[in-house]
C-alpha cells in the first residue's frame, strides 16, 4: 500500500463515518453499551477473582507433626515440606504459639485454658492450586514424621471456591462472546447500509479494475474509527462507572468488607481490551458487511 | 486481441445463452456487434470484463484467458478493456473531474499522473472546460462523453461499448460514433454493442450479427445483409 492510497483510504473512511452520520452514530452507541456490559462484567469478574484468591489463600492447610519430636526436630521439617509438589510456603507454628493463640480465644472460659503440651507443633501450608489439595494432603500425610489423619485440610470448600470460580468465568465467557457477535453483527449492519449506499461507485470501481482490497480498504478504515471511537467512549465511561461503584462500596457500611480492585491498577489492561475490542468488532463488522458487495 | 472459439455459455436458471459462439477481433479493428434481445450480446460482455466464466470454450482477451482466470487476474484484465455503459453510471454528486480522479484512484494512480491524464482525456473527447460541472449539468451526449473520457483514463487498449447511445438522440449518436471512431484511429479496439441498424448502416466497419448465441453473420457493411 503506497502513502496515496494510505491517506486516500483513511480520508474515504471518515467520509464514508460522516456521510451516514446517524448510523454511525447508533453503531457507536450500542458498541460502547456492549463494551461496558463486556467490561462491567469482566470487571466483577476480575474482583470475585479477586476475592476469591483471598479467600483461597486464607484456606491453608495444617499438617500437625508428631508429637514425639522436639521443636528443632519439627523446625527441621520446613524444607522438606516445602520439597512437597504444589506447597507454596509453609510457617512454623509451635505448640506454645498454638496453645497461646486457643487461650486467646477463649480467654473467658477456664476450661479451654489448657498447657502447652496439650498441643502439637504444626505447620500452616499455603498451597499453590487448592484444586490438588487433595493429592497434597496426601503426600503431607505419607511423611513419617507426621502421618496418616494428622493433615487438617477443608476439601470441600476448595471445591467450592473452584467451582465458584469455573461457573463465574464460564458466565463471563459467554457473556462477553454473545456481546461480542452482537456488536459485530450491528457494525457489520451500519457498513451494509454505507456499502449498499455506495454499490454504483463500487461497481464502477470494479468496472474500471480496482481490486477487491482496494475497494474494501476504506470500509475496513470506517469499521477500524467506528471501534475505536467506541473504545475511547466507552473506557472513560467504564472508569466513571467503576469508580462511582467503588465509591458507593466504601462509603457503605453493610457491603464495605468487599474490597474494590483500584481501577488505576488496572487501566492500562482495560484500554488496551477495550481498544482491541473496538476494532476488532469494527474491522470484523466491516469485512463481513462488504464481502457480499465484492462479488461482481 | 480478442478471441472467442467455441464458447457455451449456460446460466444457472438453465438459459443457453451462447451456442458454441466463436469470433475473433484483431488489436485496432472497429466492430460492431449486432442482434436482436436474446441473441446473447451482453453475454459476450459479461465474458469480456470476467464479470461471467464461459461453461465451454475458450476466452482470450488481451492475453488474458478467461477460462481458468484468476480472481486476483480479473481488475488486471479490465485495466486493459474500457467499458462504456448506455446509462453512463457517472457518479452524480461528483464533478466531471473527481468522476475521472475517482477511477484512476481506483486502479492507484498517484496525483501526478492524475493531473497529466484527466486533461489529456477530457481534451480527446471535448470536454476540456467541463472539468467542474456535475454530471446532471450536462446533456446526455456530454455525458456519454464524460464516460468514454473515463473509459480511455487507464489507456486501455480495447473499448468496449454496451448500447452507448441508446439513451441519445441521432444527432449525439453520431458524434458519439465519430467519437468512438477516432479513438479508434488512435489504435484503440472498439468494440461497441448496439441494436442502432441506421447507426451501423452510416459507418463501413465490420458487423458480427449474434443469432441464438452463434454467429449469423459476420463481414464489412450493412447490419441486416448477408445474413447466414
Amino acid at each position: 500500500m503506497n502513502r496515496h492510497n494510505f491517506f486516500y483510504f483513511i480520508r474515504e473512511g471518515v467520509y464514508n463515518m460522516f456521510s451516514h452520520g446517524f448510523m454511525s452514530f447508533a453503531a457507536v452507541g450500542i458498541t460502547v453499551a456492549c463494551l461496558l456490559i463486556m467490561g462491567t462484567f469482566t470487571l466483577v469478574a476480575v474482583n470475585a477473582n479477586a476475592m476469591l484468591a483471598d479467600l483461597e489463600s486464607q484456606n491453608q492447610v495444617l499438617a500437625f507433626v508428631d508429637e514425639n519430636l522436639s521443636e528443632q526436630e519439627a523446625r527441621a521439617l520446613e524444607s522438606k515440606l516445602r520439597a512437597v509438589p504444589n506447597v507454596a510456603d509453609v510457617t512454623f507454628i509451635s505448640n506454645a504459639e498454638a496453645a497461646e493463640a486457643f487461650r486467646g480465644r477463649y480467654e473467658d472460659e477456664e476450661l479451654f485454658q489448657l498447657p502447652d503440651n496439650n498441643f502439637r507443633h504444626r505447620y500452616a501450608i499455603d498451597l499453590e492450586d487448592i484444586g490438588r489439595m487433595g493429592e497434597t494432603k496426601a503426600a503431607l500425610e505419607d511423611m513419617p514424621e507426621i502421618g496418616r489423619g494428622n493433615v487438617n485440610a477443608y476439601e470441600d470448600e476448595a471445591e467450592g471456591f473452584i467451582t465458584i470460580r469455573n461457573v463465574a468465568g464460564v458466565v463471563c465467557m459467554v457473556l462477553i462472546a454473545v456481546l461480542f457477535l452482537v456488536s459485530v453483527f450491528i457494525i457489520a449492519n451500519t457498513i451494509k447500509l454505507t456499502t449498499f449506499d455506495r454499490r454504483d461507485e463500487i461497481a464502477i470501481m470494479k468496472m474500471v479494475g480496482a481490486t477487491n482490497g482496494f475497494i474494501r480498504w476504506p470500509f475496513v478504515y470506517e469499521g477500524f474509527l467506528l471501534g475505536l471511537f467506541s473504545a475511547v467512549i466507552g473506557f472513560f465511561l467504564q472508569w466513571g462507572l467503576y469508580e462511582a461503584v467503588a465509591r458507593s462500596v466504601a462509603s457503605n457500611d453493610t457491603i464495605n468488607l468487599i474490597t474494590v480492585v483500584p481501577f488505576e491498577g488496572m487501566w492500562t489492561y482495560v484500554a488496551v481490551i477495550f481498544a482491541g475490542a473496538g476494532m476488532l468488532i469494527g474491522v470484523g463488522g466491516s469485512l463481513s458487511a462488504i464481502r457480499k458487495f465484492l462479488q461482481v | 486481441m480478442i478471441r472467442l472459439t467455441d464458447v457455451v455459455k449456460e446460466y444457472p436458471n438453465g438459459t443457453h445463452a451462447l451456442n458454441g459462439l466463436s469470433m475473433e477481433i484483431h488489436d485496432g479493428e472497429f466492430v460492431f456487434m449486432v442482434g436482436p434481445s436474446g441473441s446473447g450480446k451482453s453475454t459476450v460482455i459479461k465474458l469480456l470484463i470476467g464479470e461471467i466464466e464461459p461453461t465451454q470454450g475458450r476466452v482470450m482477451v488481451n492475453g488474458f484467458s478467461l477460462r481458468n482466470i484468476k480472481e486476483w487476474q480479473i481488475p488486471h484484465l479490465r485495466r486493459t478493456v474500457g467499458v462504456i455503459f448506455q446509462d453512463f453510471r457517472l457518479i452524480e454528486h461528483k464533478s466531471v473531474y473527481d468522476n475521472m480522479v475517482f477511477a484512476m484512484r481506483a486502479v492507484g494512480a498517484g496525483p501526478r499522473e492524475i493531473k497529466k491524464r484527466i486533461p489529456y482525456c477530457l481534451d480527446l473527447v471535448g470536454l476540456e472546460n467541463k472539468g467542474r460541472r456535475l454530471p446532471t449539468e450536462l446533456s446526455g451526449g456530454e455525458q456519454q462523453r464524460v464516460a468514454i473520457a473515463r473509459a480511455l483514463l487507464n489507456n486501455p487498449s480495447t473499448i468496449i461499448a454496451d448500447e452507448p447511445t441508446g439513451n441519445l438522440d441521432p444527432a449525439r449518436s453520431l458524434e458519439i460514433m465519430r467519437l468512438l471512431e477516432r479513438i479508434n484511429a488512435l489504435g484503440t479496439t472498439v468494440l461497441v454493442v448496439t441494436h442502432e441498424k441506421d447507426l451501423v448502416n452510416r459507418f463501413d466497419k465490420r458487423v458480427i450479427t449474434l443469432e441464438r448465441g452463434r454467429v449469423a453473420n459476420d463481414g464489412r457493411g450493412y447490419y441486416g445483409r448477408n445474413t447466414i
